[in-house]
């Protein structure tokens, strides 16, 4: 069974306490934006087979939403962290780069 | 290729069965091919074979990075219906639903197509407002189903409890020629023909890579190297992001594991399909005498092919308040799958941003009973630049809002 440490309360909270959110730092677009950029940011998914960036919230919990970085070819997971972010910080980043050296976060 | 009959059984029994050719060859691949189709599921072999039979295209290359039929195709509960709502669905659904009625013949394979019916149960009056709409819609696209109420479901189906504790059945959508067939089957009877006509199924080869040239394909990268095509299919389901990837576009999909699993055999109890989707959950019975059960797909984004044990609990309890009798029953296996989960949840047969290279994909949780029909429309997109079939299946129905949005049909169950 999948076990995210919630950032929000600290608890190891199991995935029947949890409801994902999806692919997370998804840019989002506004009135003024272009069909392409709108049809990205609605469907366009990287759905990559590894490293994820990915939305959860601890539905059965304190309610909070936070991010997750996860394998999902391994179900490994790397790090939680606040949803409050546009883009990962860097100790997330540093805890994939120990366990997936040729990672990128281009990739 | 020696045609399998009952004259044939009699020969092989009369020599020890010592004449049966290989069903399909096992080639090298070649430096290049006039079509490519990564994906030896059902949906690439069907496409491959109706390239050859209906457009006469043979110098084709069927490519599987593991063995034939060992992905969804292989994993599914084999529920054949075409009971859709809208008409661009339940066209390319009734197409393979009819081809299947004929396929045993037309590639001389048994697939033990069986039409023993499918009800989709209501359990809410939500849901019989909705599966009433949709019997008048089928009835618009010539499809035939009917509303049946309780009583009648109960005729048809005497295992079930009409008034459970949560969702007493209300009544149910009838399609008595909807039914299941063997999956390994279908994947094995396209990839003999297939064969048959030349065509070059490659196993066990990893596509790897998409070279372009000017924006246009000119072949693959593959574990055996390179092979050159003008025409690429990429028909590979769960694995549809990193194909796409590989070709240098995004897609409208996230993957996730879907799980079946199925009982310990039991005497003959239930003859038809039986979908209860309000409850997630929906069961048959092999020809074997095991429970075929399924229910929802795990939420988050998933390549292991093992799902959530959650997600088996909840489907067990839906069923055995639909079905006291199952309680006592034991599970004998479990498995997973990985489905491609498209924003309006139906599928994509399309051309892509490269030049040469088409795609199908989507087919989330629900492609098994589409194959026939799926490979049919593909190959004409294929060979023609157009289909009939597939043209609302395009990618540009994501920029342009035109959704089939069929989430009430192929969402939870199939
Ligand atoms: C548990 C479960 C139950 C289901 N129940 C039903 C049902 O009752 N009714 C129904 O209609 N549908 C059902 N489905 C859905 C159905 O199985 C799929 O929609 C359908 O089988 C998809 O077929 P396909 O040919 O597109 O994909 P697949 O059969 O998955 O074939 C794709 C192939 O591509 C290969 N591949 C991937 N990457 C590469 C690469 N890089 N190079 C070479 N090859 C590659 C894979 O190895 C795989 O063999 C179910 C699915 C699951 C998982
Ligand atoms: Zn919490």
């Amino acid at each position: 069974m999948l076990i995210l440490e919630c950032p929000c309360c600290g608890v190891m909270a199991d995935e029947t306490e949890l409801a994902p959110g999806g692919e997370a730092h998804l840019k989002r677009y506004g009135p003024g934006s272009s069909d392409e950029e709108f049809e990205g940011y609605l469907f366009h998914r990287v759905n990559p087979k590894g490293v994820h960036f990915e939305r959860w919230r601890h539905a059965n919990g304190c309610g909070k939403w936070f991010l997750a970085a996860r394998c999902t070819n391994t179900l490994e997971v790397f790090a939680t962290y606040s949803a409050q972010t546009p883009e990962p910080p860097q100790h997330v980043i540093d805890a994939i780069a120990a366990r997936r050296p040729n990672w990128s976060i281009e990739a | 290729m020696r045609r399998y009959s009952a004259f044939a059984i009699a020969r092989e029994a009369a020599r020890y069965h010592q004449g049966w050719e290989r069903a399909w060859a096992s080639p090298e691949p070649k430096k290049s091919y006039d079509a490519i189709i990564v994906g030896a599921g059902g949906h690439g072999l069907a496409t491959a074979f109706y390239l050859g039979k209906n457009f006469g295209i043979t110098n084709v290359a069927v490519i599987e990075k593991g063995w034939l039929g060992g992905g969804n195709t292989g994993r599914n509960t084999t529920i054949i219906r075409s009971n859709y709502l809208q008409d661009a669905s339940a066209a390319i659904y009734e197409k393979a639903r009819g081809l299947y009625e004929t396929m045993s013949q037309d590639l001389n394979y048994n697939v033990m197509f069986s039409p023993r019916g499918v009800i989709m149960l209501a359990q809410t009056h939500h849901e019989v407002r909705g599966y009433q709409r949709t019997a008048h819609a089928n009835a618009l696209q010539g499809v035939k189903t009917e509303f049946i109420s309780p009583a009648r479901v109960k005729e048809i189906v005497p295992i079930i409890n009409l008034d459970g504790p949560r969702y007493p059945v209300l009544g149910g959508l009838w399609q008595a020629r909807g039914g299941t067939a063997r999956h390994d089957a279908v994947a094995w009877g396209y990839a003999r023909a297939c064969s048959d006509m030349g065509m070059d199924i490659i196993q066990k080869t990893e596509v790897t890579g998409v070279r372009k040239e000017n924006g246009a394909v000119v072949g693959v990268e593959t574990s055996r190297g390179f092979i050159g095509t003008k025409k690429l299919g990429i028909v590979v389901a769960g694995h549809s992001g990193v194909l796409a990837d590989m070709a240098g576009f995004r897609l409208p999909i996230e993957s996730v594991a879907l799980q079946a699993l199925v009982s310990e055999p039991i005497k003959p109890c239930m003859d038809c399909v039986v979908m209860a989707n309000t409850v997630h959950g929906y069961m048959s019975q092999s020809d074997k005498g095991e429970m075929v059960i399924g229910g929802g797909a795990d939420g988050y984004n998933n390549y292991t092919q093992r799902g959530s044990f959650h997600h088996i609990e909840e489907t067990v309890r839906a069923l055995v308040e639909t079905f006291p009798m199952i309680s006592r029953l034991k599970q004998l296996r479990q498995w997973g799958g990985i489905v491609d989960m498209t924003g309006d949840r139906s599928p994509i047969l399309s051309k892509t941003p490269v030049e040469g290279v088409f795609i199908n994909c989507g087919w989330g949780t629900g492609g098994f009973k589409a194959i026939p029909g799926s490979g049919w429309g593909f190959a004409e997109l294929m060979a023609r630049g157009y289909s009939p079939l597939t043209a609302e299946f395009g990618l540009n129905r994501f920029k342009e809002g035109r959704f089939i949005d069929e989430s009430v049909a192929a969402g939870v169950a199939h």
